[in-house]
């Protein structure tokens, strides 16, 4: 490492700011263009689909356990049960499956 | 602070305590993964304080340990990162008119995908203090669990570690699929994208992108696509759907 620790820290959060700040600093005005606005109204549920699917697979190390998790929290948030009670009784249904 | 930022700032805090034992789980392993690349707990703990993305960190963890540049490293985390610039505009389009230079300021601290998810389902006009309170919530889960991992690393038997990774996503899926009732095209969105983001992880020519640029593109295309297919009417507030 002959680079500095702190300067790549520095660096990378940084950058990472900027990329977070610029839009709420500088956009004020409402856009009213119809097909920018439904454009971002699409925008979060196709990011997090992305995201959730298939790392949800991955992340436990067994596609079984991920599948579980992937079925219970749908059936769940379906039902209308809160955050916190969709992501506990996932987890805890991972723990139990896991034993068995 | 006002009353109604006082209230926005405590459902802030408690809508983001799943996040922060989340955070906490995820940046866990991170930590470790830190420690085992040659970071000090301290500077993964700064590390995590300042920057609250864990591809984006993944990423730099490894660059810093291979001695990359500070220019691909900036790079690298541009792009990770650009989703954030999407959410970033989707949040001002919804923020109150009035809400001032220091607020916008202060709830860009952390965007990430978590913050994003829950601020962006509130109903519009949304006030930078439910993000600001989901932050004070999130953040001290993701700093400590980096600086623990990095500590202790396998303190916590892997049969928690593995339950607790999926927190994650089950609450992305609390937020997404709820509002399907009231807007069926949105199961197909979801499907769309969950089928496209697969097909992207397999087939070969898109399996060498990485996690943020398959982010970024899928976002880019599918958003686009569907306001194509089905844009919303004509004279209805795009944010009050979501």
């Amino acid at each position: 490492m002959q680079h500095n620790v702190y300067l790549y820290i520095l660096i990378m959060a940084a950058v990472t700011y900027l990329v977070r700040m610029l839009p709420l600093a500088i956009l004020r005005k409402p856009i009213h263009n119809r097909y920018f606005k439904s454009f971002l109204y699409y925008v979060p549920y196709v990011s997090l689909s992305v995201m959730t699917f298939p790392e949800i697979l991955y992340c436990t190390g067994s596609p079984v356990l991920g599948a579980i998790a992937l079925a219970l929290s749908i059936a769940m948030s379906f039902i209308g049960l809160s955050l916190p009670l969709t992501a506990g009784i996932s987890c805890l249904a991972v723990f139990v499956a896991n034993l068995i | 602070m006002k009353e109604c930022s006082r209230i926005s700032f405590l459902k802030g805090l408690k809508d983001a305590v799943p996040i922060m034992l989340g955070y906490f789980a995820v940046s866990f392993t991170l930590g470790i993964n830190a420690a085992q690349n040659g970071l000090t707990w301290y500077q993964a703990g700064l590390m995590s304080f300042l920057n609250h993305t864990s591809a984006g960190q993944a990423a730099a963890i490894r660059m810093i340990a291979s001695g990359d540049s500070y220019l691909s490293l900036a790079l690298s985390q541009l792009v990770i990162n650009l989703r954030y610039m999407l959410m970033s505009t989707a949040l001002a389009l919804k923020l109150r008119p009035d809400t001032s230079m220091g607020e916008r300021l202060g709830m860009s601290y952390i965007i990430s995908d978590e913050i994003f998810g829950i601020s962006i389902m509130q109903k519009a006009p949304i006030s930078a203090w439910y993000s600001i309170g989901a932050m004070t919530a999130a953040s001290p889960g993701w700093v400590l669990g980096t600086i623990l991992g990095a500590v202790m690393g396998n303190v916590l038997p892997a049969s928690i570690t593995t339950a607790l990774s999926v927190a994650l996503y089950a609450m992305f899926i609390a937020v997404i699929f709820p509002p399907v009732k009231q807007d069926p095209i949105l199961a197909a969105v979801i499907a769309a994208s969950m089928a496209s983001s697969w097909l992207f992880d397999v087939l070969p020519p898109f399996r060498q992108l990485s996690f943020g640029f398959k982010v970024i593109i899928l976002t880019i295309a599918l958003s686009a696509l569907f306001a194509f297919i089905r844009p919303l009417p004509e004279d209805t507030e795009a944010t009050d759907a979501a």
